[in-house]
């Protein structure tokens, strides 16, 4: 049972600052999830947490117990590395009792929480296996387990499914799930690919170059992302910008960007007046473009032509040119649209994200 | 056919390399078990006629052979352990510690190897009488484990750079301090490299005679190899006690061999990180 605050928490390396201004608090028993593309700080961060590297400036609380300048040891928490880390000269079991032996725990009280964990995990029948008779999904599976032995009160998760291929990282999302609502502790899981963050948590961190981009619940993120780096960042295929000029016809807004012109309404953008004539960007994901006729805004729909159709069996991303140089994408179900054929199209516009240009920030 | 062809070349080349390695020692072996009036003969049968233990025996009684493989040994383990010792903790700390001077460090460690060991006589020989230990054992311990730690080191940080720095991370992440990961997790892990360290200074102890020529002068205190040299006198040489004392100093060595072979595999490591 733990909270965890980050405050003020910089990191650098002589002059190469990696981590600025960080502020964050994670409520007892929740699932954040870190994300950001690679080399944006977040297993630093994470490692700050363990003890593992040191904090250049700022504090770090687990509960109200300031953790700086504790060592790793005395910070009660356990973590999951990357490369799983696992001791290769013991066994599965030895390799889970480590830490309890450590800390001079008796011997049936070992037992229990090894066996306990095995349950768990179901790893009782590899117990007396050394890890390197393991396969990759075990080896992931030892490693979790070695964490869970040790009741700590926040584990920490390093891209732990990274290493796995595409099957087996879903079966291991779900175990992850399952254990966490078993255990109900607060997790801190850092990966860099978004669909883990959005299926796993139940609080996103997006990061970029250092620094906090938006803090929320995945839905929250997806929905509503703050500034056009997570708006990019979340979600497949990724949103589809388009920058063009806000103009203002009779009483009808519209977004001019070449030829087209796509309507916007008032209600998605209620800030409009201070935009007229100014450039904008607007943001729609490919669920969001409307191909269905029927559910369509007919008076205000634009026309393209269908440039690329990729099948992906049930579902087709539909890749529209809207001019010579720019192509959208729309998700929809199984079409069955030849390329090369003119079709409408309508914005949802209950979904459109509006950006400022030069801040990048959301401005609906 | 191919292959057949194949392994009769390989097989050739192996019994000629036994051939060639045992061949000496075999006839030091022939020149050791000779009855004293045939050590100089001609004779090229391995047990030649009358063979005989009598040198081994005069070996043993005559000399101090007993006492010199007692020095030999006791130098010789002290050393090994000594400077397996020192070097684990050394190479840990060049291996996964940044601080001013580790490049100098390890380079000048490796320029002491570039000076040949007759150079370092005199200044070995100064520094020992400086520290009074000329004719003992702990004298011919510090000049044998200064001189073999700089390779045992390099040895050391060599392996140590294999190990996933991961490692010690979650160990400490359970609940152990920097040493106690490293003699829980770094040491075990690192088994070949600490038994090449050990082979390699227990090989040079064992056999070295340069040093132990300048720092022992008393008959008793010799290692073996000064004391065979002491059968070797100026009008008449003793070839049957000197063969027969070369046989015997091999074993030791031998067993080391044999006994260590086992912990001289590596990739214990496999496994450890992502497959």
């Amino acid at each position: 049972m733990a909270e965890v605050k980050f405050i003020n928490v910089t990191k650098s390396y002589g002059e190469n600052v990696i981590l600025k201004n960080i502020n964050l608090e994670i409520k007892d028993g929740e699932f954040a999830v870190i994300v950001g593309p690679s080399g944006c700080g977040k297993t630093t961060l994470l490692r700050m947490l363990a003890g593992l590297e040191e904090i250049t400036g700022g504090e770090i609380y687990i509960n109200s117990t300031k953790v700086n300048d504790l060592p790793p040891s005395k910070r009660e928490i356990a973590m999951v590395f990357q490369d799983y880390a696992l001791y290769p000269h013991m066994t599965v079991k030895e390799n889970m009792s480590f830490a309890l032996k450590l800390k001079k725990l008796d011997k049936n009280e070992i037992e229990k929480r090894v066996t306990e964990a095995a349950n768990i995990l179901q790893l009782n029948h590899l117990l007396n296996r050394m890890p390197k008779q393991l396969s990759g999904g075990q080896r992931q599976r030892v490693a979790i387990g070695r964490a869970i032995v040790r009741h700590p009160k926040v584990f920490l998760f390093d891209e732990p499914l990274s290493n796995l291929d595409a099957k087996l990282r879903e079966e291991m999302r779900i175990e992850l799930l399952k254990l966490y609502q078993k255990l109900s502790t607060t997790m801190i899981y850092v990966t860099h690919d978004q669909i883990e963050a959005m299926t796993l948590a139940s609080k996103i961190i997006i990061m970029n170059k250092g620094v906090i981009q938006q803090i929320g619940t995945p839905i929250e993120v997806y929905s509503k992302p703050q500034n056009i780096f997570v708006a990019s960042f979340i979600g497949t295929p990724t949103m589809n910008f388009i920058k063009g000029k806000i103009i203002a016809e009779g009483d009808k807004i519209y977004l001019e960007f070449e030829k087209n012109k796509f309507f916007i309404p008032a209600f998605s953008f209620t800030d409009y007046q201070n935009y007229i004539n100014k450039e904008v960007i607007i943001g729609i994901r490919p669920d969001d473009i409307i191909l269905d006729e029927s559910k369509m805004d007919k008076e205000n729909a634009n026309k393209a032509k269908v440039d690329v159709v990729e099948l992906l069996g049930a579902r087709e991303n539909i890749y529209l040119k809207i001019s010579e140089t720019k192509n959208i994408c729309a998700t929809t179900n199984s079409l069955k649209i030849p390329p090369q054929t003119e079709i409408k199209f309508s914005f949802n516009y209950l979904n459109l994200h509006i950006f400022d240009p030069e801040t990048e920030k959301r401005i609906n | 056919m191919k292959t057949k062809v194949k392994y009769f070349f390989i097989h050739l080349f192996i019994v000629m390399a036994v051939i060639i390695t045992t061949y000496p020692l075999l006839r030091i072996f022939s020149v050791s078990i000779r009855p004293g009036d045939r050590i100089i003969s001609t004779d090229l049968s391995l047990i030649p006629d009358g063979a005989t233990f009598i040198s081994y025996i005069k070996l043993f009684k005559e000399t101090f052979f007993i006492k010199w493989i007692f020095n030999s040994l006791l130098i010789t383990f002290a050393t090994s352990f000594i400077g397996v010792t020192l070097a684990s903790t050394a190479a840990y700390a060049f291996s996964r510690y940044n601080f001013t001077g580790k490049k100098w460090g390890l380079s000048a460690l490796l320029l002491t190897q570039m000076i040949p060991a007759g150079m370092l006589i005199l200044p070995l020989y100064l520094m020992i009488m400086k520290l009074n230990l000329i004719n003992t054992y702990l004298g011919m311990v510090i000049a044998y484990s200064v001189s073999s730690l700089p390779f045992s080191i390099w040895i050391l940080k060599g392996y140590y750079d294999t190990i996933p720095k991961s490692l010690e991370e979650a160990a400490m992440v359970d609940g152990a301090n920097e040493i106690t990961a490293f003699y829980k997790v770094i040491l075990p892990l690192s088994t070949p490299a600490l038994s090449i360290a050990f082979l390699f200074n227990f090989t040079m102890a064992w056999n070295e005679y340069l040093v132990a020529r300048v720092v022992l002068y008393h008959p008793q205190n010799y290692t073996w190899t000064l004391g065979l040299f002491e059968l070797q006198g100026q009008f008449i040489t003793q070839w049957g006690m000197f063969a027969a004392g070369s046989i015997l100093i091999t074993i030791p060595v031998l067993l080391i061999f044999l006994y260590s072979s086992k912990w001289l595999i590596s990739g214990l490591t496999l496994g450890s990180v992502k497959g």
